[in-house]
């Protein structure tokens, strides 16, 4: 306020602050919406008149695809002839980007949408509880269920998890808490080892256990090979995890007194413990989906087969795997979509969980939080500073 | 990306000597919710060096990037008032910030030139990202470099990478590539404020020759580069919790000898700030 | 005392992965051993797969050509999607989209290869369908367009087109992450210039990333060749070599071994799989190692880049 009193020389006084309005400048102008707009119109009439005669078998994908061609060549032509190439360019490109995001984003939706439209009919109930054992390709869609597929599914990825858990994170609290010379060396077969093709731990499984041991399928085969999956996917994710927790915290720990490994086991994991679970649940949400690896471990089953040591198994993938094969339409063939629907839902509910922990603990959550607090004590300050300057200037004259 | 066609209603490029008066009017500013400057009103003379002094958080930098429109590139920034060049409004519906920002050049506080372009292309590079012809590259190359005062000492290295020279001649490539659009105003955010003086020297020496062919705005913290180098002065200031403003406008002698408002006085003679 | 346990077991644990990697490729190569011993270098050379056929004929040449056209093919497609992607995200997208984006592309990420290849017959097949019979009618004088049985369906294209889809998450979010390190203060000096946004990306974002864009590719390479199910479920299996991508017949080493293991024999069939597996392990290594090698350079700051 002092500040304004002082200056009445520096500022006309036909352009007072209070009576100009508030602008987030833009840098698109109207003449560029209209443009906009015009070629995108134009060109969806063009291609409708052309492409519906024209083309040999029109479709729906065929004409967004001429249509944003011939969008793009007539805004930029428009851009070009009246603000010049670079902005011409600028402009294209934008949408370019915009479509390529939109290339690979839309099919997440598509994907998703077209998986619960032909399994969404036959989900009954039911569905959840029966086993396929007696069903065969002319008892219709409706008959039995994928219980024994589930049941194989939650074992042999829980398994997975308890062998593979312990040991990615006692890995990621190596890399990132004990390190030494061998960090370099150990973070790079982790890498390498993330990109490991699926087909190959299942068949390492294979030899080793199924007929190297000679072991036969089992659930726990399959286990063993979804864990070698897991492990440097959830070994990656609890180390960026843990490298997220604050330096402060450890040496806290330690000038307490407190041993290595006191530190790690009370401060370094408890404080992670969020980040961690989120870590595990995206191992889980990537092991459920497998399905190379199972046809050489589990083999699959039409029966309930609760004893995951030892005979073939069902698991959710596998059944999809094994019954889309059969004619589009067949009983066998409806059920593998259903199956499919069953996978994907679950697949999205562990990402939806994995998310919801990650967005409570991530950092900006954090700052978000951080900066309401302020935001509401730098008001309450505010508010005191402002009555004190009341009950002031109120005393002031007397 | 060398331009056959000259844009129709692009800017007219302007020919050395161009300097233009640049006039705020009432420009203020916000990030989200909170306002960071109120009401600053600021004629910035063709010909003329103006330096923008005062604490930090005061919004000198703020300002200084609403003057060529890099302000609205934060997410959440928000402005109100008019700049003017030559007395046409840069916010005006029929503005475009790429526009402004060929005819209102900028030199930031850490030396950014593009690393891995020769020192030749960086000097080129403003031409070519706005897309217009070059006509006689060597030339623009060594007379932009001369006015930077760099020509010397990188004539026989031209192919090597900007990223190669030291601090200082990187600033001074930084000075030569905005030179090299032709630009009527130049900016200077803390120009030299990563710099040894040896190097802050060489480039107040650079200011006092161009200043005839361009305006220039410099923000400083340093009381006698300011003294040194400018022709007029705007002290800014802010309260806590309050947005920052001009406290005082005026020549530079009359700022630092004889200022209006004791706040004024106070920060040139180093009480705070 | 406990410190040493806890520091021997992290170490332990550590080492597992290069002792479990280890033990993968010792392990194929036993079981393999009867394969390379049936059929010696030839395995390098043969295109036939006929390992429980009357001459017990088999090699890796067709598998190897097939599967690196698909990867081929669906790098192709997702190189510049999923640029595209990065920088929408990074630099196009109002900030409130920035967590919304990046949760799709992670979904895609978690999206099952079995749902991939189910959709990629179902639904994109019958669309790709028109696309291939088009190329061919109007860009058939090039020879990789052409298409000579008039079939299109299970062709390497349609498996690419999927798989190009399973690969650029992965390679949008090693884009994305070297581009949101770039100097802020370059692209800033090139917007100050005067430049447009693509301009800025052209002359700074791209050039900065080059290493990036090179190590998420590598990356997405080692995902294309390994990927078996969504293959599997697409391709009409063939072993002749053929430079038509889009006529029908392909194949790949990881769907072979799915489709071929029920009915493999112990004495032939299994160990002829094997040796599939070693072939794709020992590819799929190697990109990787190149990849974390290439990507790791391109992090360490643009000293590499200079």
């Amino acid at each position: 306020m002092a500040v304004e009193a002082r200056i009445p020389l520096a500022r006309p006084a036909a352009s007072s602050p209070a009576d100009r309005a508030r602008v987030r400048p833009r840098s698109l102008l109207v003449d560029d919406w209209l443009l906009l707009g015009g070629s995108a119109a134009g060109s969806f009439c063009l291609v409708w008149v052309l492409y519906q005669n024209l083309a040999a078998e029109p479709s729906v994908a065929g004409f967004v695809v001429w249509w944003f061609v011939a969008f793009a060549s007539m805004y930029w032509t428009s851009v070009f002839r009246l603000q010049g190439r670079v902005l011409a360019t600028d402009r294209l490109m934008s949408f370019v980007i915009a479509a390529g995001a939109a290339a690979m984003l839309v099919p997440v939706f598509v994907i998703m949408g077209f998986v619960f439209y032909k399994g969404a009919g036959v989900i009954t109930p039911h569905f959840f509880v029966e086993t396929n054992q007696f069903c065969g390709q002319l008892d219709g869609p409706k008959c039995g269920g994928v219980a024994h597929a589930i049941v194989g599914t939650l074992e042999q990825v829980g398994i997975g998890i308890v062998i593979a858990v312990p040991l990615a994170i006692l890995s990621a609290v190596f890399l990132n808490e004990v390190g030494g010379p061998l960090r370099r060396p150990v973070r790079i077969f982790v890498d390498a080892m993330s990109g490991l093709p699926s087909i190959v731990a299942g068949l390492f499984i294979y030899a080793v256990w199924v007929i190297g041991l000679g072991r036969g399928f089992s659930g726990f085969a399959a286990s063993a090979a979804l864990s070698l999956l897991m492990l440097p996917t959830i070994t990656r994710t609890s180390e960026e995890v843990l490298r997220l927790v604050p330096d402060g915290l450890r040496e806290g720990s330690l000038a307490l007194g407190g041993s290595e490994w006191r530190t790690v086991w009370n401060v370094v994991l408890p404080t992670a413990r969020s980040g961690l679970i989120t870590a595990v649940v995206l191992g889980i949400a990537r092991a459920v989906g497998e399905t190379a690896p199972l046809i050489l471990t589990a083999f699959g089953a039409s029966v309930m087969n609760a004893n995951p040591l030892a005979g073939p198994q069902e698991s959710l993938p596998h059944f999809v795997y094994q019954y889309i094969h059969y004619n589009p339409g067949s009983a066998p063939y409806q059920r593998a979509w259903a199956a499919a629907a069953v996978l994907t839902l679950l697949v999205l509910g562990l990402f939806a969980i994995a998310r919801g922990l990650g967005a409570a603990m991530s950092i900006e959550a954090r700052q978000r939080r951080a900066a309401r607090r302020d935001r509401r004590l730098a008001k309450r300050e505010a508010a005191a500073a402002l009555s004190q300057k009341r009950a002031a200037e109120g005393a002031g004259p007397s | 990306m060398s331009a056959t066609a000259e844009p129709i209603v692009d800017s007219p490029i302007p020919r050395r000597g161009a300097a233009a008066t640049l006039e705020a009017i009432g420009v203020s500013a916000w990030f989200g919710d909170r306002k960071v400057l109120e009401g600053v009103t600021l004629e910035m003379r063709a010909r003329e060096v103006t330096a923008l002094i005062g604490p930090s958080g005061c919004g000198k930098s703020t300002f200084i990037r609403i003057l060529n429109r890099m302000h609205e590139l934060i997410p959440g920034a928000a402005l109100a008032g008019e700049v003017r060049l030559d007395g046409v409004d840069l916010y005006g519906s029929d503005q475009l910030p790429i526009h402004t920002r060929r005819r209102i050049g900028m030199v930031f506080q850490k030396p950014n030139p593009f690393p891995a372009m020769s020192i030749a292309d960086n000097v080129l590079s403003g031409l070519r990202l706005s897309g217009r012809p070059i006509k006689e590259p060597r030339r623009i190359i060594e007379e932009s470099l001369t006015r930077a005062g760099l020509w010397k000492e990188v004539r026989t290295r031209l192919g090597a990478p900007g990223g190669s020279l030291s601090g200082g001649q990187q600033q001074r490539l930084c000075i030569a590539r905005s030179l090299a659009v032709q630009p009527q105003v130049l900016l200077m955010d803390e120009p030299c404020s990563a710099l040894d003086p040896t190097s802050t020297k060489r480039i107040e020496e650079t200011i006092s020759e161009i200043v005839n062919d361009v305006t220039i705005v410099i923000v400083t913290h340093n009381m006698q580069q300011a003294q040194r180098i400018s022709n007029r002065c705007a002290f800014f200031n802010v309260d806590e919790g309050s947005p920052g403003g001009i406290v005082e406008i005026g020549p530079t002698d009359k700022i630092f000898h004889d200022p209006d408002d004791p706040r004024t006085a106070d920060y040139v003679h180093g009480r705070f700030g | 005392m406990a410190d040493k346990i806890y520091r021997g077991m992290a170490t332990g644990s550590g080492l597992l992965t290069l002792v479990i990697l280890c033990l993968i490729g010792v392990f194929l190569v036993i079981r393999a051993l009867p394969a390379f011993r049936q059929m010696g270098f030839a395995f390098l050379t043969t295109t036939k797969w006929q390992p429980d056929g009357l001459t017990h004929q088999f090699g890796i040449a067709a598998l190897l050509y097939w599967t690196a056209v698909i990867a081929v093919i669906a790098l192709v497609i997702a190189i510049p999607v999923s640029i595209a992607c990065a920088l929408f995200i990074n630099e196009y997208a109002p900030r409130a989209l920035y967590r919304p984006l990046t949760a799709l592309v992670d979904l895609l990420a978690a999206i099952p290869s079995v749902i991939f290849g189910i959709w990629g017959f179902a639904f994109l097949e019958p669309q790709l369908v028109s696309t291939s019979s088009w190329l061919d009618q109007n860009l058939g004088f090039i020879p990789i367009f052409k298409v000579e049985s008039g079939n299109v369906a299970g062709s390497a294209f349609i498996a690419g087109v999927v798989v190009s889809l399973m690969v650029q998450p992965i390679l949008t979010s090693v884009v994305r992450e070297v581009f949101s390190q770039t100097p802020a203060g370059e692209k800033e000096a090139a917007l100050a210039l005067g430049s447009s946004r693509w301009g800025m990306i052209r002359a700074v974002v791209l050039p900065f990333g080059r290493g990036g864009i090179i190590g998420g590719t590598m990356l997405g390479l080692g995902r294309a060749l390994g990927e078996t199910i969504a293959v599997a479920l697409i391709i009409s299996p063939s072993t002749i070599i053929s430079i038509h991508v889009l006529q029908s017949g392909a194949n790949s080493i990881a769907a072979t071994i799915a489709l071929q293991f029920g009915e493999a024999s112990q004495q032939f069939g299994i160990p002829a799989l094997m040796a599939a597996g070693v072939s794709l392990f020992a590819v799929t290594l190697i990109v990787n190692f190149l990849a974390s090698l290439v990507v790791a350079r391109s992090r360490s700051g643009r000293g590499v880049e200079i």
